[in-house]
């Protein structure tokens, strides 16, 4: 693999990742993410719809009106998610009836959208094809990390199956209700973030602002 | 260029092929603002996307379909207790579980109609099916009902052993779609079980828990003086307590699913619901008759 397309494909994993650094497609990170299960076929099906709507994107770059560029992109997003929702209706159904309204969010997260305006516009297909692979795993990452954490946590169990014994079926483990509600998903965000910042300072912002001190009698216009 | 073909039909199989690649060359020189050029790439992009969701909305119908039904009927029998890791959920249902439809009110058996093709959810939303329910005894806040419903036996020797019953109300969030299984006696819970429903998980998402649903066996839901009393209480039963075949614990966390689960429960049996009805499934038996 050339080492370009290693970069743009292992960057948005931890130093550039579309949750935790561009803090994009929250939403659905804090929906879907109160069982791996479901977690994980979110996160591939993202993964799906970014990585071939960008694409997609990109081999029509050079022809795309600057007008009616926003909506060419939904379109064909749209389109994606469409067929991607069908897909999972006709195979996986009950995971589908799990994940409901959320597939269909898709054409709204941010990460799609993001990448196809940031990246496709400029790239050709296969390198826009390759960012997209590696924005989803970059999602799918923290997705599956939050879920984790919420279904352990909150439920006792890791894809369904118990782990810890919760005390109303007569174990140790009393869960933590607040796990399984989507503010959670927020705590545990947080606290990725804070990792990572912490192990890559470099994903630390500058202040916008600095309080510096100010000679007397100046800024009293307001 | 060749990536660009995308957008346009090829040119090989046009009829006009000259003069279709050569109005596809003049515009794809145009400038991209060009007022000529932004329509027909709109329209050109909107004609392939349509295209690619039409074939696989309409390839994948059948499959869909296919599953639904499957989903269906995978909870018929789970909540009638014929669900095996490997039972073979067509055959089961063929063999063991007869549908049919009763007319709500009257609470006799309607033949006239196809019992496969009648949809109870579809015939509530149609006008020419379905009835509004005064909002003072819509308990079950579900505004408007099938005046038809479908109904699920299963016999053995001839004798009924289980009706199942399809029950739906409000709970927090969704309208919760469900079953209800009773004895031949109209009068003693078998099973129930909700197949559709979003509930906030692990609290009110809890009424698919089978550890809770098992607590539903052998529950009376009529009082002596035949009114629907089963219901969720707060907490946890008291076996001992005059009453308590009348009640079951209420999901922890989740007071405002619990009520739902209890009104839909009190609708669903009362005189609105299939009161009638397990009134002359009873009398028929009394009589030692066959249904």
């Amino acid at each position: 693999m050339k080492a370009e397309t290693k970069k743009v494909l292992v960057d948005p994993l931890v130093d550039n990742n579309p949750i935790t650094l561009q803090v994009l497609g929250i939403c659905s990170a804090l929906a879907v993410t109160s069982q791996m299960k479901t977690s994980i076929i979110m996160a591939l099906a993202l993964t799906v719809v970014v990585a071939c709507s960008s694409a997609a994107i990109s081999m029509v770059r050079n022809h795309i009106p600057s007008s009616i560029r926003i909506i060419v992109q939904m379109t064909i997003i749209a389109s994606l998610v469409i067929v991607v929702d069908q897909i999972l209706k006709a195979f996986v159904y009950d995971v589908s009836k799990q994940l409901s309204v959320f597939v269909g969010l898709i054409i709204t997260n941010c990460i799609v959208m993001g990448r196809a305006e940031a990246y496709a516009m400029k790239n050709p297909p296969w390198d826009s094809f390759v960012d997209g692979i590696g924005n989803g795993l970059g999602y799918s990452l923290i997705l599956l990390i939050v879920a984790f954490f919420r279904e352990l946590l909150g439920a006792g169990k890791l894809f369904g199956i118990e782990i810890l014994k919760l005390t109303k079926d007569g174990g140790w483990y009393e869960p933590n209700g607040l796990m399984l509600l989507p503010p959670s998903a927020f705590f545990i965000i947080g606290l990725i973030i804070w990792a990572f910042r912490s192990w890559k300072p470099a994903q630390v912002e500058s202040p916008d602002y600095k309080i510096s001190a100010i000679a007397h009698g100046e800024g009293g216009h307001h | 260029m060749s990536n660009d073909n995308k957008d346009q039909n090829d040119p090989k199989t046009a009829p006009t092929a000259s003069g279709f690649s050569a109005y596809k060359e003049r515009i794809l020189a145009l400038g991209n603002d060009s007022l000529e050029k932004t329509i027909v790439v709109a329209l050109a992009l909107c004609l392939v996307c349509a295209v690619f969701v039409s074939f696989s909305a309409v390839g994948l119908k059948p499959l869909q379909i296919y599953n639904k039904a499957l989903d269906m009927k995978k909870n018929i029998l789970d909540v009638a207790g014929l669900l095996d890791a490997d039972t073979d959920i067509d055959q089961a249902f063929e063999t063991q579980i007869e549908a049919k439809i009763v007319d709500l009110k009257t609470g006799d058996y309607d033949d006239s109609i196809n019992v496969v093709s009648f949809d109870q959810r579809k015939a509530a939303k149609d006008p020419q099916q379905n009835e509004a329910i005064p909002r003072k005894s819509d308990i079950a806040s579900i505004k408007v009902k099938s005046k038809k419903a479908k109904v699920y036996l299963v016999k053995k020797g001839g004798q009924i052993s289980s009706i199942i019953l399809p029950v739906h109300g409000y709970g927090l969030w969704s309208t919760m779609y469900g079953f209800l299984a009773l004895d031949a006696d109209g009068q003693t819970v078998q099973s129930i079980s909700f197949y559709d429903q979003a509930e906030t998980p692990g609290l009110g998402g809890e009424v698919v828990n089978p550890a809770w649903r098992a607590l539903w066996k052998g529950k009376k839901v009529y009082s002596a003086d035949s009114r629907p009393v089963l219901r969720l209480i707060k907490g946890v039963v008291d076996a001992s307590r005059p009453g308590a075949e009348h009640q079951i614990d209420g999901l922890a966390g989740a007071t405002l699913t619990s009520n739902g689960v209890s009104n839909l429960i009190r609708y669903w049996m009362g005189d609105e619901g299939f009161a009638p009805y397990l009134n002359k499934v009873r009398t028929i038996k009394g009589k030692g008759e066959g249904v």
